[in-house]
């Protein structure tokens, strides 16, 4: 009725086709915003809340990690990977050197394996503890935040326990790993191997992960508001997820049961029994929900690991000057962000002729501007942070 | 002495004196609670060093270090406004202790619309809020400024309705008047009469369409959306510091309070107590009562969320509103029928 009206209006000569416009106005989110988890820009046409065209503008935060690695050695490169995605340093190690190791035919030894796949699920674990806490704290729920950070540093406890460093482990050699940080300097002694008690603390660790994602269930996801302000928000198709290259939960949560643990063989996952676990609707909450379930499974994966580390070296054979044959090759990992590879080219010296850094974060943000076209402000910043990147990890 | 108490110029200014003295005093210990609570409800141990112990004295340190701060005022604002603002939204929120009673006689005026004026003038801070997200020249402001509009429109007219089934029920808009409803025995046991206050009358939907509604007045989480730290940066007060941002600030406190006592009046019995002298007890009975709804407040700015524009809007029109007018017709029946 009103349309047929409005039809013969527009229709009619007499009436004025006036029609009002404002014009749209330009936000700069960033890079200096609250929610841009460092220094992410966005450059938003917004008409009133809601949002038009955007643009991410990244690369405030380029610290040129592929050319410095050009100029190291292998052994110094670890180093810089680990300050690539900071919130799991010791992730972004392993794929780095299992390249190595592929190029130069070293293989890791069984103990130190374990040791690594120990560590790197601690280091998922505490990204997503991270994820899991500061999430709601953008929906405006600041207490989580302190609960989930609490068990949190159990487990970057326990890893600088083993490591010496809480965030930049820098703790992977090329064949293994270096002897832990209670070692001292003589490497010979047999209490260079992980500390003593790390395996009862680890559980005893882990069954506090098991109850703060508990509480989580309770705090966050029993919340109404939480759950109104996430479902159906910033739905994300598995098709388009595809597309855009996005990785990791972002990936699962779309309902892609897609991870690299299960078809990669970088770290000894084959012997350990855990799920995937993936989304339906691949909107804010199932994301957020997937990255909790994450979190179980690896602690589940830890206390496997724990019960079943084998006793032996934690280094390989080396030679004292690695020399890496010449040769190519990718390696990727399953991060806690998503897919993190390195593609890395050698000429035979002590240092890489290429290192190609593929990260998650870029990645997955990169599918942001279809993600947040007509979005509202607030949605912006729920869908935003829904895709947990770290800034270091986009520009690298 | 009489003489010169009697005189009303002298009285008047004399209330106001301790209103402006009370009013932000009490803030501090709000504020300063808010502190502590939240710290422990975060595992946190919150201020602990200034002032000796306890960090008793961290809200004043902070209001000292504010005044220290450069006032900034951005070039391209619109100056007057820019300053006005912080001060309408002060008197908005000082003023409606106007109408508070503290017990029988302690008590600014006692106006025959008390709860009218009370709501007319604490409307006037959504006009201050405004007035800065407009003056700010930022667009976050703007936008934090629109929101508070938006959220004032939606709130109000619960907040009103709420009011009505207390106004009803006590056939009286003035606030002593609506507590002295409350004392009169509901019941008796006996020949013991049994006052309750309007919460346990029946106005329990009124009691939470107001807390509701009073918490959206306030721009308290869940409804901080025109602040919204971590989307809109500081909303409305972005462009302020120093003396001005300390008087949103302390408005917001001030008014967290006031609003507090303004529903301790309408649904807790305000200053009234079974059993204790209402001239004697009163102030501290209000108070005490006034305490538990700040707390209240504060449980649910650390424990939740916030809401989005729309869902917030959703929310006051499709269940507010007709819960509130239900509520209304509710009452109005009941006080007819009994």
């Amino acid at each position: 009725m009103i349309d047929r009206h409005l039809a013969a209006m527009h229709h009619s000569e007499a009436a004025v086709a006036v029609e009002l416009q404002t014009p749209d106005m330009t936000l700069n989110i960033g890079p200096q915003h609250p929610s841009t988890h460092g220094v992410l820009r966005l450059v938003a046409k917004v008409d009133g809340e809601r949002l038009g065209e955007i643009e991410p503008v990244v690369g405030y935060m380029h610290r040129g990690y592929e050319k410095l690695a050009e100029v190291r050695t292998y052994a110094q490169t670890t180093a810089l990977v680990n300050r690539i995605d900071w919130v799991s340093g010791f992730a972004n190690e392993i794929p780095f050197v299992r390249a190595v190791e592929r190029l130069a035919g070293i293989e890791p030894t069984e103990r130190a394996q374990y040791i690594r796949l120990i560590l790197t699920e601690m280091a998922r674990i505490s990204s997503h503890l991270l994820f899991l806490s500061s999430y709601p704290l953008e929906l405006g729920a600041t207490t989580p935040l302190m609960y989930a950070l609490r068990e949190r540093e159990r487990v970057l406890d326990l890893i600088e326990g083993v490591t010496g460093g809480r965030f930049h482990p820098n703790f992977n050699r090329v064949g293994g790993v270096k002897p832990a940080a209670g070692g001292g300097s003589n490497q010979k002694k047999v209490s260079q191997d992980l500390p003593k008690g790390f395996l009862a603390e680890t559980r005893a660790a882990m069954q506090k992960v098991f109850d703060v994602c508990d509480e989580m269930v309770d705090l966050i996801l029993g919340n109404e508001i939480f759950v109104e302000r996430t479902r159906d928000v910033g739905v994300l198709p598995a098709d388009k997820a595809v597309e855009y290259g996005v990785s990791g939960p972002n990936l699962r949560g779309s309902g892609v049961r897609f991870d690299l643990r299960k078809v990669e063989d970088y770290l000894p996952y084959d012997r350990f029994d855990f799920e995937i676990p993936t989304g339906e609707r691949g909107d804010c909450l199932d994301r957020y929900v997937v990255r909790l379930e994450e979190i179980r499974q690896a602690a589940g994966i830890v206390l496997q690991a724990v019960e079943g580390i084998p006793s032996g070296p934690l280094q390989a054979k080396v030679p004292r000057v690695l020399k890496v044959p010449p040769g190519a090759v990718y390696v990727r990992a399953e991060n806690p962000k998503g897919e993190m590879g390195f593609f890395v080219v050698s000429e035979g010296s002590r240092i890489p002729y290429r290192v190609k850094v593929r990260s998650a974060s870029f990645s997955n943000i990169s599918v942001l501007p279809w993600l947040l076209e007509g979005a509202l402000v607030p949605d912006l910043i729920a869908i935003l942070g829904s895709l947990d990147f770290v800034l270091g990890d986009v520009d690298r | 002495m009489s003489a010169f108490l009697d005189d009303f110029w002298v009285l008047l200014a004399l209330k106001l004196i301790a209103i402006a003295v009370i009013v932000p005093g009490i803030s501090l210990v709000v504020i300063y609670a808010e502190l502590k609570i939240g710290a422990h409800m975060q595992n946190r141990i919150g201020p602990y060093f200034a002032g000796g112990r306890w960090g008793w004295a961290q809200p004043l340190a902070d209001a000292v270090k504010f005044l220290q701060k450069e006032d900034l005022i951005p070039d391209e604002a619109d100056r007057r406004i820019f300053k006005l603002a912080p001060m309408v939204s002060l008197m908005a929120t000082f003023t409606v202790w106007v109408i508070i009673p503290f017990s029988p006689t302690l008590i600014v005026q006692d106006l025959d619309l008390g709860i009218f004026y009370a709501l007319a003038v604490s409307a006037f801070g959504t006009l201050a809020v405004l007035m800065a997200g407009w003056a700010s020249a930022n667009k976050y402001s703007l936008m934090g400024g629109l929101r508070a509009a938006a959220q004032l429109i939606a709130y109000e007219l619960p907040l009103i309705l709420a009011v009505v089934g207390v106004v009803i029920q006590a056939g009286t808009m003035s606030m002593r008047g609506i507590v002295e409803a409350q004392a009169e025995p509901f019941f008796h046991i006996g020949s013991v009469g049994i006052p309750l206050p309007y919460l346990l009358q029946g106005q329990v939907i009124g009691f939470v369409i107001f807390m509701v509604a009073a918490l959206a007045e306030l721009s308290r989480i869940p409804f901080d959306l025109p602040i919204a730290e971590s989307e809109l940066v500081m909303g409305f007060v972005t462009e302020y510091s120093g003396m001005r941002f300390t008087m949103f600030f302390l408005a917001e406190y001030a008014g967290m309070v006031g609003m507090s006592a303004i529903a301790a009046t309408l649904f807790l019995g305000g200053y009234h107590f079974p059993g204790l002298d209402s001239a004697l007890f009163g102030p501290f009975v209000l108070l005490a009562k006034v305490a538990l709804l700040v707390f209240l407040i504060i449980w649910f700015r650390w424990t939740w969320p916030r809401l989005r524009e729309d869902q917030l809007q959703a929310f006051a029109w499709r269940w507010l509103v007709p819960l509130g007018l239900a509520n209304i017709a509710a009452t109005a029946v009941l006080k007819v029928a009994f």
